[in-house]
């Protein structure tokens, strides 16, 4: 657990973050998100150190980061950032390994890491450890930068803008790919964005930063449903709510018995995608299968009334 | 566009413009003094044409040598050819010194001295300028520069070594001189590559330094380059008062050979003359890292000195090895002046050939000197080449 208390950082006259509290559970992405100059990312460099807080504490699982040096508390917080920032020097296998080098793993080790890390990232070990980072995509290259924040197992994942050098489809891939490895390693993630679209689609929560201070900190469907101030219903952006709202839920929540004509869809897909396969085919109903069994289905009736709810 | 217009256009696009310009320059140095003769080292000598150095078949293999290299110089493609052709324009140019010297010294007096002259001296550069021209476009791996660098030197030295060249007059200069020529290359050496090494000791501490503290660097470049702007002989001289005052007064500095004159002042102010380029080239090298990467360096848990190590060196390697190839042929060059303070080295025969009026005694001074600084910028080179940070294929 990542607790943030009270934490200040002032430049001079300016308050950079002012008195934020927040506490991230372990096992989830929290998503910070704010306009440039929000404080955001100082916020974010606070937690591992980068800077230093004018006042208040982080606990990290209860101790506080002031107690140990900084260049080992970020040993065990790993660190992802905007245009990855590989070393281009060395091969996609000692950038990977760079953590587990300073922390004095031994070398068959490293490699085990390196290859596992390679594989959870799709990328074939034989063909990748070897070849320098000029020498990968966009998307490659990017892949490789959180897997270097994943390779020593850290307590925490920090990512400050780790996909706003991407073109959108990669984007979209890479989101989804974080997903899958946050859910399969359960680790705790805090990234910053600037893009209210990732924090809905990324976070478990997401807190919303505004001139250094936390305006809401709340899960993406309350922040869509009820945005506390007027800036945070800005980025929201007013038009889309409804859809942004029913892309956060699963067919499974309205599955019902019956059967509807057209392509099934599976039951983890979301609303939103039932309702354009409805509109656009102009269907009332989408079948659904569960497993890949046919199960039911859902109608275009049920996901209007469920948009209606507006939770 | 007339038909002969259209063909002259092929023709041209059939021709390097260098090669061109090589051709001219080379058959307009065929026609001017190859060697001269003299009566003796002193006074001035009679130049001698191409045709008049020996019997016309004794010359003609030269000619026709030199000539062929200059036409096949002209193609735009076969860099490997214009390459072979430039070397056979080099062994044409041997061959001629060759021939012409003792036929020259056979009918002249005891103390004759041959030399080569303008015409020689123009085809020994534009022949190289042909070869550089080939080699740059045949861009050869660090490897292959190495072994064509050790060929070149091996090739000459076997030349000098056979006493084909005997006969020319620098070489008699350097027949009555030889040991004293070869303790000068000692002391040549010792001044470019010790001043280079103490340069290294301080400036690259230093240029650290002034890298992590941005007060230092505002306040010590500028102090740096004010010494690089002194003339370079006010600079040799300013050391001899500084030198002798601090020889005289400080107990055992004599003892260390510090004195006004001689090797110790000369080192100094080649010392002097290097800071600069190494500081700088050492903050330019360590600011060179990309800033995403020293972000990703402290936020993994480096400490300063590793980031140093493994992230800031690395990369600016090549710069900072560029500076001390700038210090390198800069102190080789200006290590002659030493010459003039008692410091020794090549300068001192420049300088004795200055007061006794004999050119070729200022070129036995001169030429290794010229040889010694190209030989130390294409090792350096290679050097940069090998220490740059990823595979070329990856840039």
């Amino acid at each position: 657990m990542i607790e943030i208390d009270r934490i200040t950082k002032t430049y001079g006259d300016s308050t950079a973050v002012d008195g934020v509290t927040m506490t991230a559970e372990t096992g989830t992405i929290t998503v910070i998100v704010g306009t440039s100059g929000s404080g955001k990312t100082t916020l974010l460099r606070m937690i591992n150190r980068l800077e230093e807080p004018s006042s208040g504490e982080v606990r990290i699982n209860g101790e506080s980061t002031r107690a140990t040096k900084p260049h080992l508390l970020r040993r065990r917080i790993g660190y992802a950032i905007q245009g990855h920032g590989l070393f281009p020097h060395h091969t996609v296998g000692r950038n990977i390994g760079a953590v587990p080098q300073l922390m004095g793993w031994k070398k068959d080790r490293i490699r085990a890491r390196v290859d596992e890390l390679l594989s959870l990232f799709s990328m074939e070990p034989d063909a990748f450890r070897d070849r320098y980072p000029a020498e990968l995509s966009g998307g490659q290259q990017q892949r490789v930068g959180v897997a270097r924040a994943l390779a020593s197992r850290p307590d925490l994942l920090l990512m400050d803008e780790p996909f706003g050098a991407l073109d959108p489809i990669i984007r979209a891939r890479a989101q989804d790919d974080l997903r899958r490895i946050q859910r399969r390693l359960g680790s705790t993630i805090l990234l910053v964005t600037h893009d209210m679209e990732e924090a809905i689609r990324l976070g478990d929560r997401v807190a919303v930063m505004d001139g250094g201070r936390l305006v809401q900190h709340a899960t993406p469907a309350e922040i869509i449903a009820q945005p506390a101030t007027p800036l945070v219903a800005d980025m929201v952006g007013d038009v889309e709510r409804p859809l942004r709202l029913l892309s956060l839920i699963p067919l499974s929540e309205l599955l019902e018995e019956g059967t509807a004509p057209g392509e099934a869809m599976p039951a983890e897909a979301s609303l939103r995608d039932a309702l354009a396969a409805c509109l656009w085919s102009g269907r009332s109903a989408v079948p659904v299968t569960v497993d890949g069994v046919p199960s039911g289905r859902v109608t275009f009736e049920a996901i209007r009334a469920r948009a209606e709810l507006h939770a | 566009m007339t038909a002969a217009g259209r063909s002259a256009g092929r023709v041209a696009r059939g021709i390097s413009p260098p090669g061109a310009l090589f051709a001219v320059l080379g058959l307009a140095a065929l026609l001017v003094p190859f060697m001269t003769i003299a009566a003796n080292r002193i006074v001035a000598g009679e130049g001698v044409m191409v045709w008049r150095l020996a019997t016309p078949a004794a010359a003609l293999p030269g000619v026709a040598c030199i000539v062929a290299a200059l036409l096949v110089g002209l193609r735009t493609h076969g860099q490997p050819l214009r390459l072979a052709g430039a070397i056979l324009g080099l062994a044409g140019l041997l061959w001629l010194l060759v021939q012409g010297a003792p036929a020259l010294l056979a009918d002249a007096g005891d103390y004759a001295r041959v030399s080569p002259a303008i015409g020689f001296w123009c085809l020994l550069v534009i022949l190289m300028l042909l070869m550089a021209d080939a080699l740059a476009q045949m861009t050869p791996g660090p490897l292959a520069r190495t072994g064509l660098l050790s060929a070149v030197l091996g090739a000459l030295a076997l030349i000098l070594w056979s006493g084909a060249l005997s006969p020319l007059s620098i070489l008699q200069e350097h027949a009555g001189r030889s040991g004293a020529f070869a303790d000068a290359a000692l002391r040549h050496l010792a001044l470019a590559f010790g001043s280079l090494a103490v340069a290294g000791a301080i400036g690259f501490p230093l240029g650290i330094l002034c890298h992590r503290r941005s007060g230092l660097r505002a306040s010590l470049l500028p102090v740096l380059s004010l010494l690089q702007t002194i003339p370079s002989l006010a600079m040799f001289g300013l050391m001899i008062p500084i030198l002798g005052w601090v020889g005289d007064s400080v107990p055992g500095a004599q003892a260390l050979g510090i004195a006004g004159i001689g090797f110790a002042p000369a080192f100094l102010a080649l010392v002097l003359y290097s800071l600069l380029p190494v500081v700088g080239n050492t903050v330019a090298g360590l600011a060179a890292t990309p800033p995403a990467a020293l972000d990703a360096a402290r936020g993994m848990g480096m400490t300063p000195g590793q980031r140093l190590l493994r992230v800031e060196l690395p990369l600016g390697l090549p710069v900072i090895l560029t500076g001390l190839r700038i210090v390198l042929v800069q102190n080789i060059g200006l290590a002659v002046i030493a010459g003039l303070i008692g410091g020794g080295g090549f300068g001192t025969f420049v300088f004795q050939g200055l007061n006794q009026t004999a050119t070729d005694l200022i070129l036995l001074g001169a030429l290794p000197t010229v040889a010694l600084a190209l030989c130390a910028a294409i090792v350096m080179d290679i050097l940069v080449d090998l220490t740059r940070p990823t595979p070329k294929e990856a840039a």
